[in-house]
Parts: structure tokens; sequence; C-alpha cells
């Protein structure tokens, strides 16, 4: 760390690397999560799951003796069920029971939940429940939901579609004289995402307040609120939602989930506490997916390797159900609005299809459609190269919207608020030493072949109201909100309704109000994750907090030094004018009064501030939104070399370099550590991760053995760059980053993979890619 | 998942553990493929029995040229050569790639036999070795020991309490290959390799069945892979080919 870098860490502000505050606890095991919360009668439940994909239910027979301790839809009276409807023109609302009745949609759905003194002996109810199911033909295959005559998810639909969207941008005109036109089938497989802590609720009926208060691992604590009150028929002010500490979210808990539901319903009902811990047989077979998109790519370029149109038809399994609140939609809305990346054409055509199947409804994960659509773009980029004998990296340069061009807007509409792009390729080609690589691969003898890829993309994060009001899904941001208040010693509490699962947000928020009141970051408390103590917010997702609450932080603290001034001014005896509110202090040219004076004066010695003055109080709630709500977006170029093992089909990562642009970093170690996290789920999409169903749409992996997550052995040590170019929107020029890691890897690996591949004649096209993926490919060319 | 419910007991004798085996009871040693059958209930014993304190079966020897190892030695004791080895670090090679470390503190060379997976480490390399499991009335050549995927010959009671495993040294070599998607997974292929003088023993693991034992004029790497087409003809073409790619290179690191 050089010394400009340990000054900032000692003063505490954006910019510093600053060491996490949470991790404290953390580190020394004493986090408190769902799962520790134990309650006095409190019992726990244990869900009945279909083991069929598609059934419809003739009945269920509870246990004779049980009959008490065992529930099913028709004993949830007055509970809706869930549905997330988009505002989308086309799009077909699809409703998700609380319990199955009528008919089950996918394995793994609740038809039923147990209840007793321990989880062990729930399940033991659990095991004795009887279910009368008349077995469906079930579709699994998306393409195949998607022909006329497949198994009907939804019957009263008539087909299996969501929602399908067309766009088309000039397509034809640019298309039409394109020297070179590529066409490529690519897949990705549909993934389990896997949180160290799965969900749980702990859900409490408080006869006082007569509110239920939920004790919930999830990303969204306002949004749960929303729904459970919908669901249970209760006013919102009736619903309490706490967050504890959550084991990691990535997009997993960003869901009202129906055993939410359930356990509200059962505490009012039953008038003691109840419990749902999700294990990861659950988590694996019965709750949502995500990922899994099937692409036809068409690409027009000319001779020099200019794009000059593009066509694509997309399609996203979406599974059974629209989930709450991100509906089935956003995946494959967001394909055709980001497929573009971020480069420049004339031309674009783009068809999507959500499709129903008998599996899991999805939900975005980290990167949402991104690394899907990067890997499709950055493929077609090295497909150009292929075509024309261009190098990659001259390619993509070629193509990319230059820095001059920046603010940009792209043939989407996608509003690019600055950067320069073919910088930060050009940085993360030089941090491979590319020459040097290449040298090694043209000298390399044996099986083993060595490849390199690029990937380049942008990422648009915090985006708000004008973005969201588009696809009309049950939750729309607007201002973001942050309440900060002084306490009478001195201190800062600064409550923000986004929930923090691993950003680091209690440490970053305390940069940020140290940062505009200079109170030390160890007298700063985040206050998150609690709809009872926190405004409201739409929570943590999306990239948002450090542009959104990290701007309603900043912005509350401004307005709390407004009402700190004129006390300050009075203590010194000096007009208020003449003060400034920074680093702690009150300061009038060579005098100065601390902010705790200032906190001491107003709680505890009013007698010493004139009548009538300072009435406000030293307590804010402010709402932030950015100059232009359209997002920030942050970039990243990734390199990576592997060898590729053409006996064995084995992949090694042998060098991973990326270089970033987050905009104004406010703390670059959390940058950097959530690149790492990142970056290891971007390698479980690109190398393990897959959820295969047959062809009943029964899954093929039940627990970690069989679904294959990278772990700290599969993680190379990343090579990371920071290019700091501000948002011109956001407060401190900050742009949201949170995502990016996952994007890249699926991309970078495939193309370096087939980058080895290429001279025995073989590519692949599909994730992730399997030593079995590699040797049917390359035995088939044998 | 939770566990059904079951009674505990642990014991220090091999007639009361093996008397509760008879009556119906599930022993456990390190209970590290146990212990996740229990959880996931595809194991519902109404009483589990533990075993690893019988000293007997803790015990390590050796002779000029055999190596014997109590039952419930676990995989990082033989990983950190706390007990004989047959020569070459052969032994603590194994041991060292078996799962994770923390699965290696707890899981034993006996449960792991016993327990029968035919991807684990130990069946496959122990076979090619041409160990056999000594019971407290028996020794068993591990070739019958294994009668099927999860299924040994052990009769009800019979318990496994060591293993007796010939040395290397003189013109015998053992060299062998495992392919997995990470370190510490199942492996997706598997070949352990005994070459005596000009004779190979070639065992093939990691398929649905017991593994596979090759010799004479089967155990040549020009025969091999008709003679494994032959033995396996349901097997896929990718996983054949993993296969003898495995043979190839334990065939590259035999050592004495």
């Amino acid at each position: 760390m050089d010394l400009a870098q340990a000054e900032l860490v000692e003063k505490g502000g954006v910019g510093a690397r600053v060491i996490r505050k949470e991790d404290d606890r953390f580190l020394r095991g004493r986090g408190e999560y769902v799962g520790d919360i134990k309650l006095p009668a409190m019992q726990e439940l244990a869900f009945v799951r279909s083991p069929v994909a598609h059934a419809r239910i003739r009945a269920i027979i509870k246990p004779e003796g049980f009959e008490g301790r065992v529930f099913i839809a028709a004993d949830l009276a007055g509970v809706k069920p869930i549905t997330a409807i988009s505002g989308l023109p086309g799009f077909k609302a699809s409703s998700q029971p609380i319990l199955a009745f009528e008919k089950i949609r996918h394995v793994g759905e609740a038809v039923a939940v147990c209840i007793a003194a321990t989880r062990a002996e729930a399940e033991d109810i659990a095991a004795l429940v009887e279910l009368d199911l008349e077995e469906l033909p079930a579709i699994s295959n998306m393409l195949a939901a998607r022909a006329p005559g497949s198994p009907l998810v939804h019957e009263a639909w008539g087909d299996n579609v969501f929602l399908e969207t067309r766009v088309n941008q000039n397509f034809e005109a640019a298309a039409a004289n394109a020297a070179i036109v590529i066409h490529k089938h690519l897949r990705t497989a549909r993934q389990c995402m896997s949180p160290l802590e799965g969900r749980g609720v702990v859900a409490v009926w408080d006869r006082r307040l007569d509110q239920l208060l939920l004790h919930t691992s999830t990303q969204m604590p306002h949004i749960i609120r929303t729904g459970i009150a919908e669901c249970l028929g209760l006013p919102e002010d009736s619903v309490r939602i706490s967050a504890p500490d959550v084991g990691g979210g990535f997009g997993y808990k960003g869901i009202l989930l129906p055993e939410e539901v359930c356990a509200g319903f059962l505490a009012r009902h039953l008038g003691h506490p109840v419990r749902w811990i999700e294990d990861r047989r659950e988590q694996l077979t019965g709750n949502a997916n995500c990922r899994e998109h099937d692409y036809e790519l068409t690409a027009y370029a000319d001779h020099d390797g200019t794009l000059l149109a593009l066509d694509a038809q997309a399609t996203v399994d979406a599974g059974a159900y629209s989930l709450y609140p991100f509906s089935a939609c956003l995946e494959a809305a967001q394909i055709a609005s980001i497929l573009p990346g971020p480069y420049r054409m004339n031309g674009y055509r783009c068809t999507t299809w959500s499709a129903a199947t008998n599996k899991p409804g999805i939900l975005p994960y980290r990167g949402v459609a991104r690394a899907g659509v990067c890997y499709a773009m950055e493929f077609l980029m090295d497909a150009i190269a292929a075509a024309t004998g261009i190098r990659p990296e001259e390619v993509r340069r070629k193509n990319l919207v230059p820095p001059e061009a920046m603010p940009f807007d792209n043939i989407t509409a996608k509003h690019f608020d600055s950067g320069d792009y073919p910088e930060a390729l050009r940085r993360a080609v030089a941090a491979i030493d590319l020459p040097a690589v290449r040298a090694r691969q043209a000298t390399a003898t044996g099986a083993v072949k060595i490849g390199v890829g690029l990937a380049i993309f942008c990422e648009q994060g915090a985006h708000g109201t004008s973005v969201y009001a588009g696809w009309g899904i049950p939750m729309v941001p607007g201002f973001e909100q942050a309440t900060v208040r002084l306490t009478p010693d001195g201190g800062l509490e600064v409550r923000v309704g986004i929930q923090s699962h691993g950003q680091g947000l209690e440490t970053t928020l305390a940069q940020v109000a140290n940062e505009i009141l200079g109170i030390p970051i160890a007298r700063i408390k985040i206050v998150h994750g609690d709809t009872a103590i926190t405004p409201y917010s739409t929570g943590t997702w999306g990239s948002r907090c450090m542009v959104m609450a990290g701007g309603a932080v900043a912005t509350a603290c401004r307005e709390l030094s407004r009402r700190i001034a004129p006390i300050g001014a009075h203590l010194m005896q000096v007009p208020v004018a003449e003060v400034i509110v920074a680093d702690g202090f009150v300061t009038a040219g060579p005098r100065r009064v601390a902010i705790a004076e200032v906190a001491r004066t107003w709680f505890r010695r009013p007698q010493d501030l004139p009548e009538g003055s300072s009435g406000g109080g030293l307590e804010i709630t402010a709402g932030y939104k950015p100059v232009r709500d359209s997002g920030t977006f942050s970039y990243a170029a990734h390199a990576v070399v592997v060898s590729v093992d053409t006996e064995m089909g084995e992949v090694k990562i042998l060098d991973y370099a990326i270089c970033e642009d987050g905009g104004t970093l406010v703390n670059p170690m959390i940058v950097e550590g959530q690149l790492i996290g990142g970056v290891a789920q971007g390698i479980g999409t690109a190398l393990y991760e897959a959820m295969a169903f047959d062809e009943n749409a029964q899954p093929l992996a039940s627990t970690l053995a069989d679904y294959t997550l990278p772990g700290a052995t599969e993680v190379p040590v990343l090579r990371i760059e920071h290019m700091e170019t501000p948002s011109p929107y956001s407060f401190f020029g900050q742009k949201g980053i949170g995502e990016g890691g996952a994007i890249g890897p699926p991309a970078a690996i495939a193309n370096a993979v087939n980058d080895a591949l290429r001279p025995l004649g073989v590519e692949i096209s599909e994730l992730p890619i399997t030593p079995r993926v590699i040797l049917e490919a390359l035995l088939r060319q044998k | 998942m939770k566990a059904a419910v079951f009674t505990w007991e642990a014991t220090e004798s091999l007639q009361a553990a093996s008397r509760a085996a008879r009556q119906g009871s599930r022993l456990i040693a390190g209970g590290q493929s146990l212990g996740p059958m229990l959880n996931l209930r595809i194991a519902q014993p109404e009483s589990v029995v533990s075993i690893t304190q019988i000293a007997d079966m803790r015990g390590a020897s050796e002779t000029a040229s055999h190596v014997i190892l109590g039952a419930c030695i676990t995989h990082s004791q033989i990983e950190d050569g706390l007990v004989p080895d047959i020569g070459s670090k052969s032994l603590p090679r194994i041991a060292a790639n078996i799962a994770y470390r923390a699965v290696r503190n707890r899981g034993t060379i006996g449960g792991s036999l016993c327990h029968a997976d035919p991807a684990a480490d130990w069946v496959t390399t122990l076979l090619a070795l041409n160990a056999e499991a000594l019971t407290s009335s028996r020794a068993i050549a591990l070739q019958e020991f294994f009668t099927g995927a999860f299924r040994t010959c052990l009769a009800p009671g019979e318990i496994l309490t060591a293993i007796r495993i010939p040395k290397l040294g003189g013109d015998k070599k053992f060299g062998y290959y495992k392919a997995c998607r990470k370190p510490g997974e199942f492996a997706h292929a598997m070949a352990a390799i005994l070459q005596t003088g000009a004779k190979n023993r070639i065992v093939i693991g990691a398929m649905g069945g017991i593994p596979l034992v090759f010799e004479g004029i089967e155990a040549e790497p020009a025969t091999i892979a008709t003679a494994l087409a032959t033995r396996a003809p349901a097997l896929d073409a990718v996983t054949r080919h993993m296969q003898l790619i495995a043979v190839k290179r334990a065939f590259e690191n035999l050592a004495a």
C-alpha cells in the first residue's frame, strides 16, 4: 500500500481500502443467520414435495393421527397465489400456488407442509403423506415446449410461451451487402444458484403489534413485505420483514417464496413461531434455477472485420411459474436489449421467447442474462476473426464504441455513460503478454494444447424508474432513501432499506458517510435489512447499492450537515454562512467545534441553544436518484490462457487477467473481492455447473456430489487492473460493479478452449465445457 | 434432510459389534459415506454401532512381504505416513488424493472397502495390488470380497478387521491414475496397474459395476482396448476413451 492509500485508509473516505467492518463477526464465526434464531415454542416445517414433474392431483391423504400437523392448500384459508405479471404486451400470467392444488407443474413443488418439534420429526410425518397423482406427459426441453402439440404447462394459454418479443432496428438494410455471414447455434446450461446459506424463514405472530414478523434470508425485505401482505391479505403495517445476516444471495434470494407465505400463515394460525430452513436437496431439486439460454445467431460482417448487423433468435427456459418480483420475462427481455454488448452496429434484429416448461421457475443470477449474452457476442467476435483472418483483439477494437463517442446511445437505446472500452481491452491483452502466449501455443506439442480467450462487456447497473417501468413488473425502483441520525455522543447511525449479504455495504456506506461528514468509520453504524427500522427500498440487486444507497446516504449526510452547521455556528458565535462541515468538525476559519459537541448540545444541553432554533433535529431521511436513471455502465475486459488436455478433455486455467472500470471506486479492495467471487461463479458457468433434467423433467442432480461447483482449487489467482472513469450521473462518479466478475468468464474461457481446439477442427458451442463435451466433439471429428 | 430416528452406541468389543451387526445394526467407522446416506434417508437402520474404538481394528504392522492395516486406519494416517507403506509412497499417494482432508481425517480404509463404491480409490487400487480382506475367521481375496457395486461377501455379523497388502519391490511396480472433475470429487475414470516382471494386472474402476480386473494377454497396452470393449460392451465411446487414457497414464506412472 502506498503512502497516499495509507493516509486514505486512516481517513476512511471514498477510495480507501478500508478493512470490512462486518468481517470481524463473519471471520470469527459470529454471524447471526436465520438458522441461528431460536425462539421459545418454535416448531419446524418440512414440505412434502412432488416427486413428478407434471400431474393432476387426485388426492392428498394426511396420515392418520397427524391430521393436525399436516396442511394442504385447502387448509390455507384466504391465502392467495403468487402472481408476477409483466406489463409487456402479450405476456401470459401464471398463478403460482402456495401449496399445489389441482395440478403439479414441476418436481419439488410443495404440495403439503408438516409441522413438528424438530425437522427430523416433521420429515417423518412428511414421509407418511400419500399423494394420489395422475401423471401427465412432462415437457423439459424449451425448444420442444415451443413446438405445437407439446404438453401444456398452463392449459389455458394454448401454448408454452410466457412472452415473445421482437425488435428490429434497420436490420435488413444493414445486413444486405455483408461480405461475410456467420451462423452459430449456442446453448448455456440451466444452473442452480448456490449461496453458502440456503433460504430460510422464521415466522412469528406478534400479538401486541398485531403484526407478522418474518425473519427471512432475503435480498429485498421491503419487496417481500408487499408480497407477503398481498398473499396473506394483511395490510402492510401488519407485516414486518427482518433479514438477519444473509450468507450470499446472487439473485437466489430476490424472490417471494411460497415457503415464506406458508410460514407466515402458520405462525398466525397456530399462534407460535415456525421455522423452515432450506436444505441443499431442496435448493437443487425444488427451487428456482437460472441461466438456460438457446441462441440462433447470424452475424453480418465486412472483410475488414466490421460488424454490420446481427440477427438473433433467443429462447430462455423460464420454467413453470413467473416468479415474484422479477417475472418470467426479465431474462429474455434483457437478452433482446443487451445482446449487442459494447459494440457498434448498424442493424439489429432479435426475437426472444420465454418458454414455460415443467421445471422450477427462473431467477436473475448475478449478471442476469449478461453471462449468456456476453458468451454469445464474444463467440461471434472470434468467429469474425477466424473468418477474416484478423486477430480477435483487433476485430473487437474495430467494433467497440470508442471513447470519443461517449456518452453513447447504442442500437437498443442503451445509454453508455462513460469509459474507454478499447483501452480496457488493450490492458487486459497486455497483462497476459499475448505475443509470448502465441509463441508457446505455436511450439506446444503433445496432447495438451494452449488457448487464449478474450471477452469484453459493459454492465448496466443501478438502472431506475425509466428502465423498469417499461418492463412493468411488480417492482419499479424510484427514489432510493437513507436515514442518517446523529447519536447524543456524536456517532452516526445510517439506516438503509437495501440489504447487505456479502457486498461489504456496512463498510462502503460508512465510507460514504465518512466522506461527507468525516465522522470516524468506527463510529458509523449501518442498519439494514429490516422494514421496521429502515426506509423503503426495492433492495439489493442489479448492482445498484453503491450508486443508489451510496447516493442516498451521501445526500442525507449532506442535508444533515445543513442541520449541524447552524448549531456549530452558534457554539462558535459566528454567522452560519461562514462555517463548513467536514472532517468531523464545524469549522470557521481557525476555529472549529466537533460534530460530537454539536450532537451533545442538541440532545443533552438544549438550554445552550437559542429558543426556537434547530427544531428539525439531527435525524434526516433523504431520497436520491442519479442525474439520469438509465444506469451506470461499468465495463471490463477479461483475458484468459487455458490448457486443454485433448486426451482427457480437461481444461486448466493458466492465467487470468481483468481490466475493469467501475468509475470512482469507493473501496477498491471490496471491488476486487466482488470480482474474485464473481469470476469463481463465472468459472462454474463455463466449466462445471449444469442442472440437467431427463425427458420426464426429473432433475438429475440432488446433492453437491452430482452438481459440480467450482471450489478453491478451480479458481486461479486473478490479476486485476482498475481504470476509474467516473460516471457523469452518480454522486461520486461511482458505477455498479457487483455482477461483472460473473459475466466475463464463460465467454473468455469458451473462446480460449476453442482457440486451443481450432487447429483440430473442433468448436464447442455449449456451456459448461466439461471433459465429456470436449471429448465427444473430438471423437466425432476423428 | 435429517436422518430418520436410530439408536447409536460405541463399542470397544469386536464380539459386541459382531453381535449387533447380526441383529441388524449398521456398523459405522468414519461415517463419510454412511453419514450422508443416513441424512438423505437412503439408509434407515434402527441402530448404528460405532467401531472405531475397537483397538484391534486400529493397529498397523508389516512383515517382509506384507503390510497389514487395521480396518479403522484413516486415510489421513496413511497419507501422513503414520503407518507402514508397501513402497514408493504408493499408499500415501493414493490416500492423499481421496476426497478432501476433512473426509480423510475421519474416513477409514476398511469403511471404504465395505461401502464398496466402484469409484472409491481403495476399491480399485487394492484390487490391483492383490490385497486381502481379513475378518476374525478368514482371509478373502478382494476379487471375491466385492460381489457387486456397493456389495461385499461379508456374512451377517462378519466384520472386516484388517487389510493385508503385498509389498512392492523386486520386479513389482505399481501405477495409478484417476480423472476427476476437480480435486476431491469422485473419479469418472480410474485405472490401477500392478506390474510383476512382464505381467500386468490392470484394474479399471469408476464404472457402474465393480471394477474390472484384466490379467494375462488382456492386460497389455496393445490389447486392453479390445479387452475393455469385450468385457464392457455397453460402455459409451467417451467413457471407454477416458478409461483407456487412464490406463495409459497409469502405465506411465509405474513405480517400484
